[in-house]
């Protein structure tokens, strides 16, 4: 089966997961990027990019800040966008996905920005469009189940080479639920692609797969259940979010053991490289990932990471329905 | 009707017979086997297997037909002509249907409904408790009676280990078998594809081999104690084999299938979640699918099953976690079991025997049944191991156009199927 988000000439058409993207394609979006960091500075924050351009938020599962952060990214460019929130209107009333999509299609989608509780969910429309030939409607995957979130991974990317450039010097640690965590894939894959050398996951053997090391082939990827042999020595520190209901299920104990084993604290950090960079996905749990004196200590990039996300999600859109630049 | 089949080479698996020779027919009988017609025999049709392969009729050992209860999915019409386009004559069905078969006057209804001209016999698997809930049993002495040929649970575990040690012993009281698949209900709880390197790059959660082995452990014990005949249906690991064969050597008569899917295919047919690779159990590692295909040409395994189970459209094309388990089978597993044979270069009657006189003899049917001799069943299977064909949706029969197999191209046409000497199927569509 081929790759579905790239059309016959390796050309990015879909944005579905970063695993499988070649580097010179990441490189293109943070490339991309860089210009529109400026545009959140003007007095009038759009380009014309878009115009005319339909972009539907088609939001299976809750989420504010990630529909909000496309949100915005889209209306920077000009483009007109429609929010829909499926899991409290068609879906309740028994609609299918691919009934959805066909009926948001109709209404001449020129995009759809797709968070689905489902991993792959957003491979199933991707492919429900080009057998049905609607393949100029671009999906980009704004969360899908545990699988992917690759907007998410391209802004932690950007991030890091703002703060650390080159990414082949690079040692970075992931620490927390790498097992429930979309976010945590996509930035393996990116972290693999872009050539990083050390990349260490940290946390629990009940939230890290016993097949974490070879998910992706060839990979620098090194386990560590231990948090101070994970920080020790590294430039970046990714922390991921700990969802409150891996509580249930025999998954941990306490959110206080937790925090006691893999929480990160100052003195935890200061295992790390002086000028090591923290980075959140948001939203925190203080306390229980995170301490507060971290999170709002001088080296966390935690908020230029939100705006980041913005120009980051431009960058995707305007390449995916933009046309060149 | 007295029927010929001329110019074809014979292959019975049962004994090791494997030459050019004619089939005659009479009635619902083989009346002889070789060149010269019995005494008499004047043909009134005359069927030419020229370049092709006379063999037993395949005996499948799980087809679900979706009747009663999901007559939407299929029907007993549309999968009998898929059986029948497949070469197989007899299959057995699991309890799983709505209500499942846990009453004697739902086997009944389904063996009447079944018994046509032209269909494939029918052999249904009683429910071993009621509803399939794993709490009380079921009538099996009456079961039996009404033409249930052992009991299981289909694809649900029997969560509390004490019923289904005395569901167990209960049948071995009567000497019933009992058919169940290993799947511990806790280890496999909210999986969707098998623990490994796949899933964790697919974010799909995963269902570690340790629910097949656990599981296992306990139903192998319990056959141990209970004496219950004990068939372990659709294996799905090295190491589930593995402990099979441990069993066996330990001086335990169990026997094991596997299906059709699991001896080709590995969890990286999933590819880009490809819903088709939905599947109970999940698709597995490569070493696994490695090891239960040689597990199959070493005798390991006893037999290879289609696992027949149509899904309407509406349930596959959804993401793969909400899609329903399931592959359709009944027209793949003569191909599939002849792909298999050439990949590992399997003499042909050995592969045959996989899915004619081997699940015979699981079934008790060892007298002229799956078997190509003078006084047997005339339930025979005419295909052209030669031809080539291509899986599609337009090609199958089934009602079920669910498979992995979609595209690929598959050796071995079947030319004919005949079922107790009626012809139930001609590629030439002559009737």
């Amino acid at each position: 089966m081929n790759n579905p988000q790239l059309n016959s000439h390796g050309e990015l058409i879909h944005l579905l997961s970063l695993d499988g993207l070649p580097r010179d394609i990441l490189h293109g979006i943070l490339d991309r990027a860089e210009p529109f960091t400026a545009v959140a500075e003007r007095e009038v924050k759009k380009v014309p990019l878009l115009r005319g351009k339909s972009v539907f938020n088609l939001f299976f599962e809750n989420s504010t800040r990630t529909r909000t952060t496309f949100e915005i990214a889209a209306k920077r460019l000009s483009a007109d966008v429609i929010n829909l929130n499926i899991n409290t209107s068609s879906a309740a009333k028994g609609e299918s996905l691919l009934d959805t999509v066909d009926n948001l299609a109709a209404m001449q989608a020129d995009m759809f920005v797709v968070r689905h509780a489902s991993s792959g969910a957003p491979y199933l429309i991707a492919r429900h469009l080009a057998a049905t030939q609607r393949s100029h409607i671009h999906v980009v995957n704004a969360g899908d189940g545990r699988h992917a979130h690759p907007t998410q991974g391209l802004l932690d990317m950007y991030t890091i080479r703002h703060y650390k450039g080159d990414f082949t010097r690079l040692s970075v640690a992931v620490v927390g639920d790498i097992l429930h965590s979309r976010v945590a894939r996509s930035q393996l894959h990116a972290l693999a692609t872009l050539g990083v050398p050390d990349i260490r996951l940290v946390g629990p053997k009940t939230l890290l797969p016993t097949a974490a090391i070879q998910m992706i082939d060839n990979a620098p990827l090194r386990v560590c259940h231990d948090l101070a042999d994970g920080l020790r020595g590294v430039d970046v520190v990714m922390m991921l979010r700990l969802q409150n209901e891996r509580m249930q299920g025999a998954l941990l104990p306490s959110p206080q053991e937790y925090y006691k084993s893999y929480g990160l604290t100052a003195d935890k950090l200061a295992l790390a490289k002086p000028d090591a960079i923290v980075m959140h996905p948001g939203p925190m749990n203080r306390g229980i990932e995170i301490d507060s004196a971290v999170a709002d200590g001088k080296q966390a990039v935690i908020l230029p990471q939100v705006t980041f996300g913005i120009a980051v999600r431009m960058a995707v859109m305007s390449m995916l329905a933009g046309g060149s630049q | 009707m007295k029927i010929e089949i001329r110019n074809g080479r014979v292959i019975d698996p049962s004994s090791g017979f494997d030459q050019p020779a004619s089939v005659y027919v009479a009635g619902s009988k083989i009346v002889g086997v070789g060149e010269t017609a019995p005494r008499s025999f004047q043909p009134e049709a005359v069927l030419d297997a020229t370049g092709c392969v006379v063999c037993p009729g395949l005996i499948d050992l799980s087809a679900r037909l979706r009747e009663p209860g999901f007559e939407y999915r299929a029907t007993l019409e549309s999968e009998m002509a898929a059986a029948a386009a497949g070469g197989i004559t007899r299959l057995v069905c699991p309890p799983d249907t709505d209500p499942p078969l846990d009453e004697p006057g739902l086997v009944e209804m389904l063996k009447y409904r079944a018994r046509q001209p032209g269909f494939a016999q029918v052999h249904p698997v009683g429910a071993l408790t009621i509803g399939l809930e794993g709490k009380r049993l079921t009538e099996m002495a009456e079961l039996a009676e009404a033409g249930c040929i052992a009991f299981g649970q289909a694809n649900v575990s029997v969560v509390d280990t004490q019923v289904l040690m005395r569901a167990m012993q209960y049948a071995a009281t009567f000497d019933f078998p009992v058919w169940l698949q290993a799947q511990d209900a806790h280890l496999t709880k909210g999986g969707v594809a098998h623990d490994g390197a796949v899933s964790a790059r697919l974010g799909l959660a995963g269902i570690p081999v340790v629910a097949e082995t656990v599981a296992l452990a306990t139903i192998l014990q319990l056959a141990r104690e209970t004496g219950a005949r004990l068939h372990i249906r659709r294996l799905s690991s090295a190491a589930g084999l593995a402990l099979v064969r441990a069993a066996r050597a330990d001086g335990l008569a169990v026997s094991c299938d596997i299906t059709i899917n699991h001896m080709h295919l590995c969890d990286r047919d999933i590819g880009f979640f490809d819903a088709h690779a939905r599947l109970d159990p999940p698709l597995r590692a490569t070493l696994d699918r490695d090891a239960l295909a040689a597990g199959l040409a070493d005798g390991g395994i006893d037999v290879l099953c289609s696992d027949h189970t149509p899904v309407d459209d509406d349930a596959k094309q959804q993401p793969f976690d909400e899609a329903e388990a399931g592959a359709t089978g009944l027209e793949l597993l003569l191909p599939l079991t002849l792909k298999w044979a050439m990949e590992q270069q399997i003499p042909l009657a050995q592969a045959l025997a996989k899915i004619t006189s081997e699940p015979a003899r699981i079934l008790g049917l060892t007298k002229g049944c799956g078997c190509i001799a003078p006084g047997a069943v005339a339930d025979l299977c005419i295909f052209d191991p030669a031809a080539k064909f291509t899986v599609s949706r337009e090609r199958l029969k089934s009602q079920g156009k669910n498979t992995p197999f979609l595209g690929h191209e598959l050796p071995g046409e079947v030319r004919y199927t005949l079922t107790e000497g009626h012809l139930a199927y001609s590629a030439d569509k002559l009737l």
